[in-house]
């Protein structure tokens, strides 16, 4: 029995911050940023908006696609690291919201950058084994860096969607692969507002290593080259480091622009690659062969081939398409209203 | 300040938008009634109300209730969605010099409130320009 991805759904704030607007806070060197992560600017989230409410977004546009009574999704599992609630599920709101309750399982997800897609891996699995007949998964975040930090010049936010089924099939999954060790390359204790990193170290040993390492054995499994795939997505940091790994694997820029959304988006974290995904779908033809590599810090990396078939050119339109939210009138913030709308103004609390 | 009971009541509406229709004459209900006000009904189909429309009218809110201070300034409209059912809601991510009536606008899933820092969070529709 093929499995696979049935419909898909991506959602983007509308709201954006230059690279130059916080190098102008900070007294950093914009040009030096812009160059060396690859970034210009990011999506901002507004302070009514969170994981569960573009999760909400990203699963309607995927039902659209997917043709299905959202009743019968069997399970939903959202991955996030910025879940709105320390003690309560997003996915019991996301499943009331698309009317798909109460007949479903239901999980929060939680591994750095790659909860996204450990919830795509675990839905498509249900789906595969018989369990279920349509299954959600969501990669979500809302991310915050540490003011002034490198990591406030990416941090952003946006959601994707997948449905996976056995029939009707937008792209059909050829092979999975999962890469996986104990590496402290980025962390966030409990009650601590935000996350800490390990400088340098998240290049080489972290980010490189499991996704060249990810992509490398999938391919092996997969007895696939990169010449036999049309396009390859991967975990998106920043600009830079998804294209450097990209090449380092024998993809060209024609294989990886389309799906690489950071240089405006920003590192949307569980959202990343499954959102560089959906900008695939978006103009993928049938027959094209399309990788997709994550990369949670902690740290590990999940990888799919997925197969796209004849349907997909019937529902690219039939919701918002990725690059088109991306460009979609943009609203500039300057620092100032970021960060009010971040929570990073200290206020007299109530 | 909505406490967890009456939000968790108005999930339905809050979160799907779902109307009753009367089974009688047909008149759409947003928020459902008991009812009909048009032929004294008593029976309604379920029903979801069309997640786009046009501004009737709307307001600036600049000196915002307890709760919404951050907020403000921010626009109120009523929305019409379908021929009878006209929906009161905030109005985001639009530009309130050229906010205008006769505008298309579209539902948006988005948090209408928060019970301050430790309280429950509350979701609902808000408008944004379609
Ligand atoms: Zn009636």
């Amino acid at each position: 029995m093929e499995v696979g991805i049935r419909g898909y759904g991506a959602y983007i704030p509308r709201h954006r911050i230059r690279v130059e607007e916080i190098a102008r806070v900070w007294g950093a060197d914009a040009p030096t940023y812009k160059r060396g992560l690859g970034l210009r600017e990011k999506s901002v989230p507004t302070p009514d908006q969170d994981v569960i409410t573009m999760s909400v977004e990203a699963a309607r546009h995927a039902i659209r696609r997917a043709g299905i009574d959202p009743a019968k999704i069997g399970a939903i599992y959202i991955g996030s690291e910025s879940h709105p609630y320390a003690v309560k599920p997003s996915g019991t709101v996301v499943a009331e919201a698309i009317g798909a309750t109460p007949e479903i399982h239901c999980a929060d997800f939680e591994f750095a950058c790659k909860a996204g897609s450990e919830g795509m891996f675990v839905a498509l699995s249900l789906v595969k084994a018989g369990q279920m007949e349509f299954a959600m998964g969501i990669g979500a975040d809302t991310s915050q860096g540490a003011p002034g930090d490198a990591l406030e010049y990416s941090a952003s936010a946006g959601s994707a969607a997948y449905i996976f089924a056995s029939t009707q099939l937008v792209a059909v999954c050829e092979e999975t692969y999962a890469f996986m060790t104990d590496t402290p390359d980025f962390w966030r204790r409990e009650y601590q507002f935000y996350p800490r990193h390990g400088g340098r170290f998240t290049g080489e040993p972290a980010y490189f290593k499991h996704t060249l390492s990810c992509a490398r054995g999938l391919m092996k499994k997969a007895k696939v080259k990169p010449k036999d795939l049309r396009w390859a997505v991967f975990h998106q940091p920043n600009g830079k480091f998804p294209a450097k790994a990209a090449e380092e694997l024998g993809f060209t820029s024609d294989q990886y622009g389309q799906g690489l959304l950071s240089p405006t988006l920003g590192n949307t974290y569980s959202g990343a690659s499954p959102l560089g995904l959906t900008a695939v779908l978006d103009v993928a033809k049938p027959g094209d062969r399309i990788l997709m590599v994550s990369y949670g810090s902690g740290a590990g990396s999940d990888g799919f081939i997925w197969r796209v078939t004849d349907r997909i050119t019937k529902v690219q339109k039939l919701a918002p398409q990725t690059r088109a939210q991306l460009e979609d009138r943009p609203i500039y913030v300057d620092y100032g209203t970021y960060a009010k709308f971040r929570g990073k103004i200290r206020k007299l609390t109530e | 300040m909505i406490g967890p009971v009456r939000y968790w009541r108005e999930i339905p509406q809050r979160y799907r938008y779902e109307a009753a229709r009367c089974s009688g004459c047909g008149k759409v209900f947003f928020p459902p009634r008991l009812v009909c006000n048009a032929c004294r009904g008593r029976e309604f189909k379920p029903v979801i109300l069309p997640q786009a429309g046009t501004l009737e009218t709307f307001t600036i809110i600049r000196v915002a209730p307890s709760g919404f201070e951050d907020q403000a300034p921010y626009a109120v409209g009523v929305v019409r969605l379908a021929d009878s059912v006209k929906v009161t809601a905030q109005i985001v991510d639009c530009d309130l010099e050229t906010l205008a009536t006769g505008q298309k606008l579209r539902l948006e899933f988005r948090k209408v409130q928060q019970d301050g820092a430790s309280g429950v969070l509350c979701y609902g529709y808000k408008f944004v320009p379609a």
